[in-house]
């Protein structure tokens, strides 16, 4: 929808240009979605030219700017997946979204994340994945924050006023570790109401039994929760032991109108479960689907 | 900018989105459905990617190579993927389709396969989207004309083809705010500032600060109201709706209600002045409770009111109407009964989601008449209720609609008329309103939320001895429909079921929420929930397939309809009888229907732990809508050989103005193309209440039929006297009249001949609506519910409708499954949530959920093979009633698959999972377990 209140538009990627009422704008699919009513200029950050996806050594960036489209593209290469199988739960994970494919033309995994909803799927697969963004403050200070804490609750992250989410960057030993996602939604392709994405970790030269399960729940709680648990516990403790860790955080089970708690928590230590169980058979053959 | 080849130099506003930048510029195909990203009816080609515009910003797009779906193709050569939704008519309304057509044409044969996906970004409120696969898949429903399939299947007889159809794929067709750009630029804008409490009153309203706005042209407030008490719900007799609303009130009622309006050179301009707006608000105690609106010392909604002037029943207790009857005596047969069951269901407050949201502009015309053109399903009874609030003389307002982008009864309302009258009248130039869709979902009406308590006896045979319906309806702030609802809630419901003992207590609360009206079934959809739930309660509980007990008890073709009188000639329904029976054969269709398929090749149950169960339930709607609804048309031969059809009722997806054609084209003997349409404009006939009660068939097709007899009348009378034959021996041949043994003669000739003598060939017609029939639908459900998750699978969805003979086949089957889809939606997910202040929370589609492809069946339609002596050429009703059976059929087999019963909607999955899990005791948050 037109933002009528926006009098001025802007080209800048400089936090210190920022102002009150002004806002980033990548894709833009979110504000004007929203629309708003105190935001009167538009700082456009895709015009700064910045590479959607890099390869640097042993570590992948991509940039806030980077569309859902050609992070979609680049997940479904064979040599992608190949030499970073854990990136097979990015597809899944954007088509988490409710937004179509259409949208994913031009909204951003740096708006994805900057908005900060508990289903934001862009969130979830680089919280699970241990990613660090990359962000801008004022005065050229340069911070790098892990995803899980950059968003803090429903809508809410640590960004500071002016701050901009650069990139993020996710390391080649979660790139190679075997990943997996689960997704609950009260309809078919609608929005998450439980994401949980697990991962190996196994410890430097062990074998993966003594290695160690990291998962990360979105959507069912108000900010990513991950939690890092020994690969030699059953899917029931795993469960359990998400059960508690979600009731001693603060916001335990998020509530809203796309689940009841009740549900969310019991879709959630099912796919504890059923994470659990996968990451410690035997390698599935089949693409993960999301549905 | 390139936009669908012409460059346009003109520099975007920098908050502008490309969808309103492309309009201004002439691309009006491209449309505003949520304006928010998730419907899709803005899609264009940027670059040859398909985008949603409403959440493109314009500037992005400066420079770059815009395509809509006026560009994609023209009727003339329309791109291939418009050719396939103009023959497999994937459309009703049409308000989606050019976003589905570009969303289409962009599609790679990889998503083409997989159109659940692909679409998901696309929302159609109308088909069910089963002629949407249709388009995509390459189907042909329809043909120009009808008849067989030349090219395609052999014997496949088509559907004739909607007038306008090839607009509509290529974006041509214009609706509500379609205006050529010259038009576009001399209208100015009008914003609403919207309560932002339940209850409250305006102290004062200080506009210096909007005025001084640039822009602003005016803001009008409570003071520049007309002091008129009116409804904004329309009926054929005005005095049907209570009179408790104005135009603009001092007093709040409900958080959305208008508080003010600032008209401004743009919305942009308005936008700002609404913002300015300072307002001094007394806030007051508000009634969010319907079962606590009762209740002495409850605030009052209307207690200013006069309840014998206004038509409010008691304004001192919030009663807008109420029905208390009894046939027989109720206790003593329940007493009697050898089961008994007693139960209460509710129903929770529905949007209707049109996808064209409301909107109209007024302007003056040359001869200084007040015009206005408006998304209306009844634009005489606008013209008629402004006539009486702006105190008008009779001739100096004319309403007129575009294509009406959907309607479900939302339309059968004035929300935005008024305003624009009010505004025009004040400035003297054209003024515009369109609602967004957040003031849909907090500032028009919803489906009325209600609880309906059920008490059912039976013998020990299964028949029925007694029905209690004892129900409470939540009309919100203002009583819009709020009487109508709750007699037509209570009519068909308990008339379809025979019961020696019916009582019947319903009231019509008012309450400080958003105003509930008239909703597709209007007030059945949530007592046919409950009466058809109890029914297969009590035939479980009677040891009977429930099946069985409902045909036992259902009415036949000789039954007197019952409601609120043991003499029917006493009720309301004194002039319903059931001119045509075909409630039997929808019962059997639907029966073999569901043992199909589950004998079917996969019996596509899924493997794992799935329980299986199947669900039935039925309805019946009376064809047309009680105390008068009238038709006029006018039927016109012209000297080029087409002919012109004059009718009031509009066209919003209803498909009316196909079957109108028709009719004419067989009755005259005339190919379908040859009969042009002219329609819902109050200059072309005298009157018509409107589209509303399903009538556009029932009720204009009648006023059709009677015009068309007149003109054949009438031109008989001049062949006879011409060539001396009689009368008797004239009939209606290819094209013309012919004496079955002597000469023959065109339609053009005779209106060349009536011409010269400076006569025109032409007949009226007029249907006063009636007597009434009755039409039935039955529903059936197989389903899959998996105990662990709560997910359902509709494995199979089967209606069988009794529609009489079925006029244009194609457009009836998408009445049923766009009414499934409708109807599946509002049991499975829709939901209007307010928060504890009445605030409705859910704005946006992406947090009011409706069926996308994904979410529904394919529903297999099959028909009764009846023919009604009382509609046209034998059809009977067949819009709103398919709504009406579908979420009982699904709790009903829920039930079956589960044991667990369901009594409210929405039943999502959480929900069902918590039933399922033993958990549903009214708990909430977290619990461990």
């Amino acid at each position: 929808m037109d933002m009528s209140a926006v009098t001025a538009w802007a080209e800048s990627t400089d936090p210190d240009d920022f102002r009150p009422a002004d806002a980033w704008l990548a894709g833009g699919t979110v504000l004007f979605s929203y629309g708003s009513d105190s935001i009167t200029r538009l700082l456009d950050i895709t015009t700064a030219g910045w590479p959607p996806i890099a390869l640097h050594d042993d570590e992948l960036e991509i940039a806030a700017t980077c569309t859902i489209a050609e992070l979609y593209e680049y997940c479904g290469r064979e040599e992608t997946i190949a030499a970073h199988p854990a990136l097979r739960i990015v597809r899944p994970a954007c088509e988490c979204f409710v937004a179509s494919w259409k949208i994913w033309h031009t909204s951003t995994v740096g708006g994805n994340v900057a908005t900060a909803l508990p289903a934001g799927p862009m969130t979830s697969w680089l919280a699970g994945l241990g990613a660090v963004a990359r962000i801008w403050e004022r005065g050229g200070v340069v911070r790098d924050i892990p995803v899980a804490d950059l968003v803090v609750g429903n809508g809410r992250t640590a960004l500071t006023p002016g701050a901009l989410i650069r990139s993020f960057h996710v390391a080649g030993v979660a790139l190679r570790s075997r990943a997996t996602l689960r997704r609950a939604s009260l309809t078919s392709r609608g929005r998450s109401a439980a994401l949980l994405v697990g991962r190996t970790a196994p410890a430097a030269g062990q074998a993966q039994a003594a290695g160690t399960i990291r998962l990360t729940l979105t959507a069912s709680t108000p900010r990513p929760l991950p939690l890092e648990l020994p690969a030699s516990l059953t899917p029931d403790e795993a469960a359990a032991a998400l059960d508690r860790e979600v009731r001693e955080s603060p916001g335990g089970w998020f509530e809203d109108l796309h689940g009841a708690p009740a549900w969310r928590r019991h879709m959630s230590l099912r796919f504890a479960r059923e994470i659990f169980a996968e990451l410690t058979g035997p390698a599935p053959a089949d693409p993960l689907e999301i549905t | 900018m390139r936009l669908d080849g012409h460059e346009v130099e003109e520099l975007p506003h920098p908050g502008q989105c490309l969808r309103t930048y492309v309009r201004e510029h002439g691309a009006t195909g491209v449309k505003k459905g949520c304006d928010a990203g998730d419907c899709g009816a803005c899609t264009v080609h940027l670059n040859g990617q398909a985008v949603h515009s409403c959440v493109i910003p314009a500037m992005r797009a400066v420079g770059q190579e815009v395509t809509t779906s006026a560009g994609l193709g023209s009727p003339g050569q329309p791109h291939p993927v418009q050719q396939a939704f103009a023959a497999a008519q994937g459309f009703q309304c049409g308000f989606c389709t050019s976003g589905m057509v570009m969303t289409a044409a962009a599609m790679t044969e990889e998503q083409r396969a997989d159109p659940e996906r692909s679409l998901k970004g696309n929302l159609c409120r109308c088909t069910g989207y089963c002629s949407i696969r249709d388009a995509l898949e390459g189907t042909v429903n329809t043909t120009p004309d009808g008849g067989p399939d030349a090219g395609g299947e052999c014997g496949r007889t088509m559907s004739a083809r909607a007038p306008g159809a090839e607009e509509v794929v290529t974006g041509r067709a214009r609706f509500t705010l379609d205006l050529p750009p010259g038009a576009q630029q001399a209208v100015a804008h009008l914003k609403v500032l919207r309560s932002p409490y339940a209850h409250a009153r305006i102290r004062s309203i200080d506009t210096t600060a909007a005025l001084e706005t640039p822009g602003v042209l005016t803001v009008l407030t409570w003071e520049d109201s007309p002091d008129v008490l009116f409804s904004t719900g329309q009926h054929e007799q005005r005095t049907d709706d209570p009179d408790d609303t104005r135009v603009l009130d001092r007093v709040m009622r409900f958080a959305g209600q208008r508080a003010a309006v600032v008209v401004g050179e743009t919305v942009r301009a308005a936008e700002a002045g609404v913002r300015a707006l300072v307002v001094d608000w007394e806030v007051l105690p508000d009634l969010q409770d319907p079962e606590a609106a009762r209740r002495p010392g409850t605030p009052l909604v209307h207690g200013d009111k006069d309840g014998g002037r206004a038509r409010i029943a008691d304004p001192a207790s919030n009663t807008v109407a109420e029905l208390h009857t009894e046939v027989g005596d109720v206790e003593a047969a329940l007493a009697a009964s050898a089961h008994v069951h007693d139960a209460v269901y509710t129903s929770p407050r529905t949007a209707h989601v049109t996808m064209e949201t409301h909107a109209s502009v007024a302007w003056f015309d040359d001869d200084g008449r007040l015009t206005i053109r408006t998304s209306s399903q009844v634009p005489f009874l606008t013209r008629r209720t402004l006539y009486h609030v702006f105190g008008l003389p009779k001739d100096r307002i004319r309403v007129v609609t575009g294509r009406v982008g959907g309607g479900f009864g939302s339309k059968q309302e004035i929300f935005t008329e008024d305003l624009v009258a009010l505004a025009a009248l004040r400035l003297r130039r054209p003024v515009q309103l369109e609602h967004t869709r957040g003031e849909q979902f907090t500032s028009t009406a919803t489906r009325h939320p209600m609880r309906v308590r059920v008490r059912l006896g039976c013998d020990a045979s299964g028949r029925l001895t007694a029905l209690h319906l004892d129900a409470l309806m939540n009309t919100g702030a203002y009583g819009n429909h709020g009487v109508g609802v709750m007699f037509h809630a209570v009519g068909e419901s308990t008339a379809m079921y025979r019961a020696p003992a019916k009582r019947i207590d319903i009231a019509s609360v008012y309450t400080h929420q958003v105003p509930s009206g008239a909703f597709r079934g209007y007030g059945l959809s949530q007592t046919v929930w409950a009466v058809e739930s109890a029914m297969d309660e009590l035939a479980r509980r009677a040891g009977l397939e429930p099946g069985r007990m409902r045909r036992l008890n259902a009415i036949g073709p000789d039954d007197p309809l019952v409601t609120t009188h043991a003499d029917p000639a006493r009720s309301s329904e004194r002039d319903v009888v059931i001119g045509s029976y075909g409630l039997d054969q929808c019962f059997d269709l639907v029966d073999a229907a569901l043992a199909r398929g589950r004998r079917g090749p996969e019996g596509n149950a899924p493997s794992g732990d799935w329980l299986l169960g199947e669900g039935t339930a039925f309805s019946a709607l009376n064809t047309i809508p009680p105390n008068g609804h009238r038709s006029d048309a006018r039927v016109t031969v012209r000297t080029d050989g087409t002919v012109g059809l004059k009718v009031g009722t509009a066209e919003f997806g209803n498909g009316t103005s196909t079957v109108l054609r028709d009719l004419v084209a067989a009755r005259l003997a005339v190919p379908p193309r040859a009969v042009i349409v002219s329609q819902s404009d109050t200059d072309l006939v005298e009157h018509d209440t409107g589209a509303y009660g399903s009538t556009g068939i029932t009720v204009a097709g009648r006023a059709v039929e009677e015009a068309c007899r007149n003109l054949l009348e009438q031109a008989q009378s001049i062949v006879a006297a011409r060539w001396g034959v009689h009368r008797s021996r004239l009939e209606v041949v290819d094209g013309g009249l012919s004496a079955w043994d002597g000469p023959s003669v065109t339609w053009s000739d005779l209106a060349r001949f009536h011409a010269a003598r400076e006569r025109e060939l032409s007949a009226t017609g007029t249907w006063r609506g009636t007597p009434r029939s009755v039409a039935f639908n039955v529903q059936g459900f197989r389903v899959a519910v998996h105990p662990g998750t709560g997910e359902l699978r509709i494995l199979q969805s089967v209606q069988a409708a009794d529609a009489g003979t079925v006029l244009n086949e194609h457009q009836c089957r998408g009445q049923i499954q766009g009414g499934v889809a409708q109807a599946l939606g509002a049991a499975l997910f829709e939901e209007v949530r307010l928060d504890p202040g009445g605030t409705v929370t859910t704005t946006i589609l992406r947090n009011y959920h409706i069926p996308a492809m994904g979410d529904v069946p394919q529903t297999e339609v099959y028909f009764a093979d009846t023919y009604d002596p009382l509609g046209p050429s034998g059809a009977k009703s067949m819009s709103e009633s398919p709504f009406d059976p579908v979420a009982p059929a699904l709790a009903n087999a829920i039930q079956d698959a589960t044991g667990v019963r369901l009594r409210s909607m929405p039943m999502r999955r959480d929900v069902l999972w918590e039933a399922l899990s033993g958990e549903a005791d009214g708990r909430r948050g977290c619990r461990q377990a």
